[in-house]
């Protein structure tokens, strides 16, 4: 991979070198290098079983890498990853919040967890129902709620501790438009006003063209292309092509044959149980 | 790549070491058990229900064939600590069940991600099970005592039995976390506890004294640690002389460390899935 020319100014916060993960025979993560800015929006795009999520499960600790570095903060993943999760806050692709307790529950035991001491914990959460509209619905059972309160939910408890980077994955799947508008315009909001770092996948190509500064394409484990937008046109020869053309040509030439039944079953049921 | 990552970031959190935070981490983990329990005690309820039959059906008609060497002690009474036991290890054993629904969820992972160490997580996770079996205790002992079976009740052994409940929960449902690691499904959890639960419950000393078991049986119950968790509230329940307390717990105790190192080894391979 080429030194990327639109590379931001901001100091760098994630550093990721020659990270690998293999499954048995397939090299589901080939070696790939990239470096993510603070206050960027940083999206990883490609098709299923392109490696995205064993990227992101790798940054946040979930996975083990099979060989490379990964750091967050200046602290080494694989060899601080308690102080790397007080860093960071992550939103998994299924749903992660506890249909049997209420929101305010939910977001208590996550405060604890996170170790904020008690004055601050009330402050916290109560800055985090408000934010997220939740604060009538405090109360209330999540199995309750609809899809896109949830999300807010979910998201709200992984930034109770002001992390500086938050992963998302498919953030806004199975979500009707309007829940989906709803839970962009708030990651925006964090990003502006605490200057917090974002890194998600999805597989809306117009939201990871208006709402991210960089995307990262992927293909069979590699990067096959990162940049803005603008910058990924104008690799491709074609300025005025839609993200979807990019994405195709970058990434979809070859038939995936990873994803497969259990990665279809994942992504609806996930959708179902938010929808 | 630029030098942009000069000093590390301090973390936004900074008080994530030591042993009083894996304790305050553990015990998170049990709140969230028992503000689930304290909300839908339904399944409990009904947990109570077999156990109910086994002391009212069984016990009378058992207590017929005198098969206690000490005629100054009634079957049921002795019968109590052994369905005792029973069900602490049925609601324990079915623990993993919970487990996997969690992990298919994706809640196991985002806890994960959070600064509590694996071990911690374990720990809080046995121990929030064993709070499962602590209910069982209280409505099993109730109901003994409404059906005017005679235990003996002290304050002294009521928190012996309420220990020894804790230890024998933490270590059943541990076990129960290492199997649902190996089998991932809630099907197979399901199909292996039931496959289970029926051998360690009659090979045991909860039915009937090892005193009249053939040599085979007496070898298996001496290996079941089950045997060892009746023996304990029996002690305390029935002042059956012979009880071993201290190798009760000691068996007890090895058997939960031995479950919680296994599952802080297992976990790591189910969360990245």
């Amino acid at each position: 991979m080429q030194d990327d020319p639109a590379k931001p100014d901001a100091a760098e916060v994630i550093r990721v070198q020659h990270l690998e993960k293999r499954f048995g025979e397939v090299h589901a993560v080939a070696g790939i290098d990239f470096s993510v800015y603070a206050g960027e929006c940083f999206v990883l795009l490609g098709p299923n079983g392109a490696g995205k999520s064993t990227t992101i499960k790798m940054m946040t600790g979930l996975m083990k890498s099979d060989g490379g570095s990964i750091e967050i903060g200046g602290w080494s993943v694989a060899q601080s990853p308690v102080r790397v999760r007080s860093l960071i806050g992550y939103v998994p692709q299924m749903l992660s919040v506890d249909g049997n307790l209420t929101g305010y529950e939910n977001l208590l035991v996550f405060a604890k967890l996170y170790g904020l001491r008690r004055s601050e914990r009330t402050e916290r959460i109560r800055e985090i129902l408000e934010r997220f509209d939740l604060a009538e619905a405090a109360d209330r059972l999540v199995r309750t709620y609809s899809g896109g309160m949830i999300r807010k939910l979910e998201i709200g408890q992984a930034v109770l501790h002001h992390p500086r980077v938050l992963f998302l994955d498919e953030p806004t799947v199975g979500l009707d438009p309007v829940a989906r508008k709803g839970v962009w315009e708030h990651i925006e909001r964090l990003r502006h006003e605490q200057n917090m770092t974002i890194v998600l996948t999805t597989h809306y190509m117009e939201e990871a063209e208006s709402l991210c500064t960089r995307i990262a394409i992927m293909s069979r484990g590699r990067i096959a292309a990162l940049g803005t937008a603008q910058a990924l046109r104008a690799q491709m020869g074609q300025p005025d092509a839609s993200m979807d053309d990019v994405f195709a040509h970058f990434a979809g030439r070859f038939e995936q044959e990873e994803g497969g039944m259990r990665s279809v079953f994942r992504s609806r049921r996930t959708a179902r149980r938010l929808g | 790549m630029s030098s942009g990552a000069a000093a590390p970031l301090a973390a936004s959190v900074d008080r994530q070491r030591g042993p009083w935070t894996f304790v305050r981490h553990a015990l998170v983990i049990v709140e969230i058990e028992a503000r689930k329990l304290r909300k839908d005690p339904t399944e409990l309820l009904m947990r109570a229900i077999q156990p109910a039959l086994w002391l009212l059906v069984f016990g009378q008609a058992f207590s017929r064939f005198r098969v206690l060497p000490d005629p100054s002690v009634s079957y049921r009474a002795f019968l109590t600590p052994g369905i005792l036991a029973q069900s602490i290890t049925f609601v324990s054993i079915f623990y993993g069940i919970s487990i996997i629904w969690e992990m298919d969820m994706g809640l196991l992972q985002k806890i994960i991600t959070t600064p509590i160490r694996l071990s911690a997580f374990v720990a809080g996770k046995m121990c929030a099970a064993s709070l499962r079996s602590l209910s069982q205790a209280v409505i099993i002992l109730l109901l003994a005592l409404v059906v005017g079976i005679r235990l003996h009740v002290s304050l002294l052994s009521l928190l012996g039995v309420l220990f020894i409940v804790l230890l024998g929960g933490a270590f059943f449902s541990g076990l129960s976390m290492v199997i649902a690691t190996l089998v991932r499904t809630r099907e197979r959890m399901m199909g292996i506890g039931q496959l289970i639960t029926m051998p360690l419950f009659f090979s045991s000393n909860a039915l009937y004294p090892m005193s009249i078991m053939p040599g085979w049986l007496k070898v298996m119950a001496t290996v079941n640690p089950m045997s060892y968790l009746v023996d304990g509230l029996r002690g305390l329940l029935i002042l059956e002389p012979g009880a071993h307390y201290g190798l009760d717990v000691g068996v007890l105790g090895c058997a939960i460390a031995l479950m919680w190192g296994l599952n802080v080894l297992l976990y790591p391979r189910i969360l990245s899935a």
